[in-house]
């Protein structure tokens, strides 16, 4: 009595339902804390991310950044442009966790062309930001900007999508590795974002997703020895204030873009470098 | 292993001191606020002294919270005119007072040796007349700024309160102040308690220069005084040049408030030899690395790596060019070592050669006859040091150099980075492929290949890591001075 199936038999009238991780070292995580908290109105458990994936994503971001910034800027060219293209191609969930309609659809717009605009950057931004110095003397001398390191991004709240990104992609483009803490009322789209980076040729580490209580992991961030630099962007001042309290430990530069594109917005997350060679024969 | 010393030479040099009699300084100096000389609020003096003959050179002014109040309020009225001012004018200025340093170039050389303790022949041939080219540089980018920063607009950003050290007084008031004001800002500088005095002949320079009043103002004093700087509400921007701790307290009294920094902190920097370099040349340049200054340098190249399979005979070279150096008088044109710049320095360097001893770190140190009064430290070099003790991890600020050895690229690479500090590196090796891969690993700001300590106004300066943020110096110097729309 056996009929074969040519389909499966008609399932319930239920969706299938997303279980949101971490994004650390390339891999969709649970936090190590098991916490996590609800979100998009009670309906999803958002993992609430603890000190311990804070460290994880920093020790993965460092061990990333010799790769990443040793690619060409060229390549790093192609893969955030890659990020570009995955970004589009998933429209449809971002718009969907954005709130459809054509704001969500504006935003999804708006966050792919942060990418292509920072994407074609990599390879310029060394002419327009380096210098080539005519010192007095018979010496060689040229200033060329280096990625500063570990950098740690406080996302605003909303927009959820492109303030991570228009935040995210000039530290990416100058060759840094980051720690993101996404929004953290709205996560659901920067932990989504984690899938699209996946899937763009971004190496393991380079960039680290965290969502999870602000006030609780923005002192790890701020005080951790091996982040080189905070972006504060979403901040207000009683955060910037603590971050700057913790930042001295080892110095840390402290960086309050506004996410309107900008050359600065890469070069003040880069170390400018001087060489000196003397000329002869 | 005991260490060959070198012999002795056999002639000496006739004495060959500047003469002094041509200038005077004044028994007590006033702080200069407003264009003018004025008696400190705080009616307090310290003496600052000659550190070769530990003789009291002049009295200068204690600034205090009100005398540093004073100094804000007036920079921050002349900011408003001369903020306003077209930009060539103000280039006009910064030209003046590039000329004016250079017409008194000597006198500012022999103060500055008298004060700081430095040989005259540095005082004479790098600190003045590099000053004088950072105002001509500067000068010439004040009407430029729509070129330095196209489809921008760039404007000042205020009061700036810029507190800098005594190892390069003038210089580093050059540095600072230059840039500065050619971006339309005013400033109040603290000079180095130790080195008051060239900032205050500075000062005449100014009114010399006609400077509209306000538009620098000088605070002598202590650490107080520069607290009163950092804690001020009205200085827009601190500007500072020193030790990383002290960078770290700015940071940290700052943080809350919407002050800009830019931070100039310590260094242990690498010098790193490799065994194709030319030894001879290599030699020299480690001697400058680290004995420039008596080693009271933020970049001194305080560490020397050297390729393992030239080790033994690299170090007899460079123990042989130490004794060769002249310790003494400042004033005299045949010093290469002039005096500690304070007793203070003094003991924590002979803190830190004892830690080396006691650590196991090997040491040598020519034999040299010191004067009898002042502070003096004669060249010293340790081998056998491991990465551990403190002579290599924390900076000394004397002529005190630690050597470890290497024996491939990656490994030089590794031990010149592990440090907090990032400011600066040296290469010396004769393949030109292997100093474009080390300068692209060294996490420094500067990076001397085959030559070290060199400095220039277009050349950009600062530090990676905990040796601070921002650059002085170049284009990218015009940056922590200006705001772009």
């Amino acid at each position: 009595m056996s009929a074969v199936r040519s389909t499966p038999p008609k399932a319930p009238e239920l969706d299938i339902r997303k279980t949101y991780k971490l994004y650390i070292d390339g891999k969709f995580v649970r936090t190590e804390s098991g916490r996590t908290y609800q979100v998009a109105g009670g309906r999803v458990n958002a993992p609430r991310g603890s000190r311990k994936d804070v460290r994880n994503a920093v020790a993965a971001a460092r061990k990333a950044f010799d790769g990443w910034s040793g690619r060409t800027a060229y390549n790093r060219g192609q893969v955030i442009y890659r990020i570009a293209e995955m970004l589009d191609a998933r429209r449809g969930e971002f718009v969907s966790l954005l709130g459809k309609g054509p704001a969500a659809e504006r935003e999804v717009d708006q966050a792919v062309d942060s990418l292509v605009w920072y994407a074609g950057w990599c390879d310029k931004l060394h002419a327009v930001a380096g210098t080539v110095n005519p010192v007095a003397g018979p010496y060689f001398n040229f200033t060329f900007p280096e990625p500063t390191g570990v950098v740690g991004l406080i996302a605003p709240e909303e927009p959820a999508l492109l303030g991570l990104v228009r935040h995210l992609a000039p530290a990416l483009c100058g060759g840094n590795v980051i720690v993101a803490l996404v929004s953290e009322s709205q996560p659901l789209a920067g932990l989504v974002f984690g899938e699209a980076l996946a899937t763009s040729d971004v190496p393991a580490g380079v960039v680290n997703l965290v969502s999870g209580s602000h006030s609780e992991l923005l002192a790890i961030l701020a005080g951790h020895m091996d982040v080189n630099a905070i972006d504060v962007a979403a901040c207000n001042d009683s955060e910037v204030k603590q971050v700057q309290l913790l930042a001295e430990a080892n110095v840390k530069r402290i960086v309050r873009s506004d996410g309107t594109h900008s050359l600065e917005a890469i070069t003040s997350l880069m170390e400018m470098k001087t060489v000196w060679h003397p000329i002869g024969h | 292993m005991a260490v060959n010393t070198p012999p002795r030479l056999g002639f000496e040099y006739a004495p060959a001191p500047e003469a002094t009699d041509h200038f005077q300084l004044a028994g007590v100096y006033k702080l200069f606020l407003d264009g003018e000389f004025v008696a400190p609020a705080s009616e307090q003096h310290l003496a600052t002294i000659n550190p070769a003959t530990e003789e009291t050179l002049a009295e200068v002014s204690v600034a205090n919270e009100a005398d540093v109040d004073r100094a804000v309020k007036a920079a921050r009225k002349a900011f408003a005119t001369w903020s306003k001012l077209p930009g060539s004018t103000r280039a006009r200025y910064l030209f003046r007072i590039s000329r004016i340093i250079q017409e008194r170039a000597r006198e500012l050389a022999i103060v500055e040796s008298m004060d700081g303790g430095k040989p005259i022949k540095e005082s004479r041939d790098v600190d003045i007349p590099i000053a004088a080219a950072h105002f001509h540089y500067y000068a010439g980018w004040a009407d430029k700024l729509e070129w330095a920063f196209p489809n921008r607009k760039a404007s000042p950003i205020g009061v700036a309160g810029q507190i800098i050290p005594w190892n390069f007084p003038l210089l580093m008031l050059a540095w600072k102040i230059a840039p500065a004001l050619a971006c339309g800002n005013t400033v109040v500088l603290k000079p180095a308690r130790t080195t008051p005095l060239t900032a205050l002949l500075f000062a005449q320079i100014c009114q010399q220069a006609e400077l509209p009043p306000g538009v620098v103002n000088i605070v002598t004093g202590i650490s107080s005084t520069g607290a009163a700087m950092v804690a001020h509400p009205d200085i827009d921007k601190i500007a500072f040049t020193g030790s990383t701790d002290v960078g770290k307290y700015i940071m940290r009294t700052t943080a809350g408030t919407r002050k800009r920094l830019t931070l100039e902190l310590g260094g242990k920097s690498a010098n790193i030899v490799f065994d194709d370099a030319p030894l001879d040349q290599a030699v020299e340049g480690i001697i400058n690395g680290i004995f420039f200054n008596q080693g009271h340098v933020c970049c001194a190249g305080s560490r020397l790596l050297v390729q393992e399979s030239i080790a033994a005979p690299f170090l007899d070279k460079l123990r042989a060019r130490m004794a060769r150096l002249r310790v003494g008088n400042p004033l005299d044109k045949n010093t290469d070592i002039g005096a500690i710049n304070s007793a203070d320095q003094l003991q924590t360097i002979k803190e830190y050669v004892e830690s080396g001893i006691t650590e196991g770190a090997e040491i040598f140190q020519p034999p040299c006859e010191l004067p009898k009064r002042g502070f003096w430290f004669p060249p010293t070099v340790f081998s056998n040091v491991s990465q551990s003790h403190r002579i290599a991890r924390e900076e000394i600020f004397g002529p005190v150099l630690s050597t470890l050895t290497f024996r491939t690229p990656e490994e030089a690479v590794a031990k010149a980075n592990n440090t907090p500090y990032g400011l600066a590196a040296g290469i010396w090796t004769d393949k030109g492929s292997q100093i474009l891969w080390m300068a692209q690993h060294l996490n420094a700001g500067v990076v001397w290949a085959n030559t070290y300590n060199r400095f220039d106004p277009t050349s950009p300066f600062g530090g990676y890591k905990e040796s601070g943020f921002g650059r002085e110096g170049g284009w990218h110097g015009l940056h922590p001075y200006l705001e772009l729309h």
